[in-house]
């Protein structure tokens, strides 16, 4: 019966995810929640059916956070950021160079080529490309090269931002945007040699993923749902491998105060309209 | 932290936040690290698998301590393997640490401690009976190795010793098939017969999948009469390459039929029903054999043939005389090993001629 079981949408970015989440709807259930998910090939068609209300809740990527509240406000509906890993809050993204490239500002990029994410990768296109607009920089007057792996999971697949540090190396591009643990996982896995790459800017901190809650969920249940996963701790052995896999030593208190900057960039770029339209030129999740 | 790479702040910050530390640009210049608790919660449910050395061999290894070293810290949580032999007093003997030490010193090239040369031709008859009596040992030496390797994937790791034990008495056997055979072929490049009754009686030893009874039937009773046989075949053997291959054989026996009487002597003193079910393992083995051939003719003939040392009727009957006797020195050694084991006389004796006629 709808309303009896609190249902989830996730996006299936990677085939661990239902590893994950069948691991924590079992530990879940033995929490007494009544709890399910369900997997989603992109992240547009999950933040449509959180706000038209077939999901309660749905594991957002950033972007998809800031389509669900614009979508739900466009709608007459609430969505709330209530729970995060601890690994969403406070990251950045940087924008690289080759060591010796001799580009010693952003103001140097004006007339090269500069290498991105995928088109819907916050991380690695959005944001970067609206930090150096803020910094200065006419975009017109550069050359973006997309890097469009996995285009609709909103730049959770790693390949666009590795193919665009493989292209700063190949000498195919100036610069390469990608988020900072990338550039350390990247220079680890020698994709980025040590000491032959220079991080010319990094954007302020702007948060990632959250749990969005539309205001249709059982109230009960989904606060019992963030209660539950708050409570969550890395010292339980049953739990643990699956905090592994998701990539977080806690959850967090979800909040919106991270979101600013893809806003903005979202809006510069005509990404999404007002009321959550998607209006990129040439996205097609 | 400080430090002089460029990428240090943005590499620090996304370390810290993958491993849950906190991370903050001190006003002062470099960088503040919180340690953060997870590493801490990551052992907290933690346990360390026992002891390392023998006398910290626990009685139930839990399943979760797996491939963990013994004594090694355990974290919470893991995959729990089936190794479903986990008793210290169905596998243990506390002259398992010893005997493995003695095993791993006492392993020999085959290429080198066996001078492989036969100074002077055999006689065809004689000869053809050295190579049924190896073929034979092959298919023997085949069965104990299969056995301990079966069995070794299922003891728990935590009797690290046991496993080690098992695992050199199956190399033993490697290398016993290796000379065997090669001393079967050195002169004419065929093998002797295998009987449908000797492989029933070797698959009945395949069957027992408790391990105590099948360490029982195959190194108490079968090993045990084997070192009988071998040091038969040492004592007749018709040329230097067939008594250097038994008699190293023998000794590496020797060493399986101690593990296999100590662990079960371990066990007896723990389980007073253990005698009562080795009891019911011989009788079973010999009601499924009862209807058998036995030991194969060829190899019965084979040893007469080799005892006899020659093709004349009194040697012939000398041979058959020393055959005999093996029999009567294998039953003794089973009354006195099953003696050991705390059978009375007069049962021993009654189970050491149920044992199979095929020997192993």
């Amino acid at each position: 019966m709808p309303g009896d079981v609190l249902v989830m949408g996730a996006v299936a970015y990677d085939p661990k995810v239902v590893t994950i989440w069948a691991g924590f709807r079992a530990w879940l259930a033995d929490a007494g929640l009544p709890f399910d998910f369900v997997l989603y090939s992109n992240y547009e068609r999950q933040v449509e059916d959180l706000v038209a209300g077939s999901l309660d809740a749905a594991w957002n990527s950033p972007l998809a956070w800031v389509r669900a509240e614009r979508l739900a406000a466009a709608r007459g509906r609430r969505v709330r950021s209530a729970v995060m890993r601890d690994t969403d809050q406070d990251l950045t993204s940087v924008v690289v160079v080759r060591a010796d490239s001799g580009i010693g500002a952003v103001a140097e990029l004006s007339g090269r080529t500069v290498g991105t994410g995928a088109v819907d990768s916050p991380q690695a296109t959005l944001l970067p490309l609206s930090f150096l607009r803020g910094q200065g920089l006419d975009t017109a007057d550069v050359t973006v090269r997309r890097f469009d792996v996995g285009v609709g999971l909103h730049g959770d697949h790693v390949g666009g931002e590795r193919d665009a540090a493989r292209a700063l190396m190949a000498g195919e591009v100036d610069a390469a945007c990608m988020i900072d643990g990338n550039h350390l996982l990247f220079t680890q896995e020698g994709v980025l040699p040590a000491g032959a790459t220079r991080v010319l800017a990094q954007t302020p901190v702007f948060d990632h993923c959250t749990m969005a809650i539309v205001d249709t969920a059982p109230p009960g249940l989904a606060d019992r749902f963030v209660e539950l996963l708050l409570s969550m701790s890395y010292g339980d052995p049953v739990v643990r491998p699956l905090l592994d896999l998701e990539g977080l030593r806690q959850w967090r208190v979800g909040r919106t105060s991270g979101f600013g900057p893809l806003s903005t960039a979202v809006d510069e770029s005509g990404f999404y309209g007002p009321d959550g339209s998607v209006l990129a030129l040439g996205y097609r999740p | 932290m400080r430090g002089d790479d460029p990428a240090l702040g943005v590499h620090l910050r996304a370390w810290c936040r993958s491993e849950g530390h906190g991370f903050g640009v001190d006003p002062d210049g470099g960088y503040d690290v919180v340690r953060g608790d997870a590493e801490q919660l990551r052992w907290a449910g933690a346990e360390r698998a026992g002891d390392p050395s023998p006398q910290g061999v626990v009685r139930r290894p839990p399943a979760h301590w797996g491939l963990a070293a013994r004594g090694a810290l355990v974290e919470a949580g893991g995959p729990a393997p089936g190794f479903d032999i986990a008793d210290r007093d169905v596998v243990w003997a506390d002259l398992a640490p010893r005997l493995y030490a003695h095993a791993a010193a006492a392993q020999w090239d085959p290429a080198t401690a066996v001078d492989w040369t036969i100074p002077e031709p055999l006689t065809d008859e004689v000869e053809a009976a050295v190579v049924q009596v190896m073929t034979y040992l092959v298919e023997n030496e085949q069965a104990a190795l299969v056995i301990p390797a079966r069995l070794l994937a299922r003891v728990h790791p935590h009797f690290r010793e046991v496993l080690q034990l098992l695992a050199v008495q199956a190399a033993d056997e490697a290398r016993h098939m290796e000379v065997f055979t090669r001393r079967a072929l050195m002169t004419g490049g065929q093998l002797g017969t295998s009987s449908a009754g000797g492989r029933e009686s070797l698959n009945s030893l395949l069957n027992e999948a408790d391990f105590s009874l099948a360490s029982f039937l195959l190194s108490v009773l079968g090993e045990g009469s084997f070192l009988s046989l071998l040091g038969f075949l040492d004592e007749h053997a018709p040329d230097p390459v067939t008594r250097q291959v038994t008699r190293l054989a023998r000794v590496d026996e020797a060493r399986h039929v101690a593990f296999g009487v100590a662990h079960l002597e371990h066990e007896g003193a723990l389980d007073p029903t253990l005698r009562g079910r080795l009891r019911a393992a011989i009788e079973r083995r010999h009601d499924a054999l009862v209807d058998t051939a036995g030991l194969n003719a060829d190899v019965f003939d084979s040893l007469v043939v080799l005892a006899a040392g020659e093709w004349t009727p009194e040697a012939i009957a000398r041979g058959h005389a020393a055959v005999q006797r093996l029999h009567a020195t294998m039953d003794d050694g089973r009354r006195q090993r099953l003696h050991r084991l705390g059978f009375p006389d007069d049962e021993a004796t009654e189970l050491s001629a149920l044992h199979t006629r095929n020997f192993m």
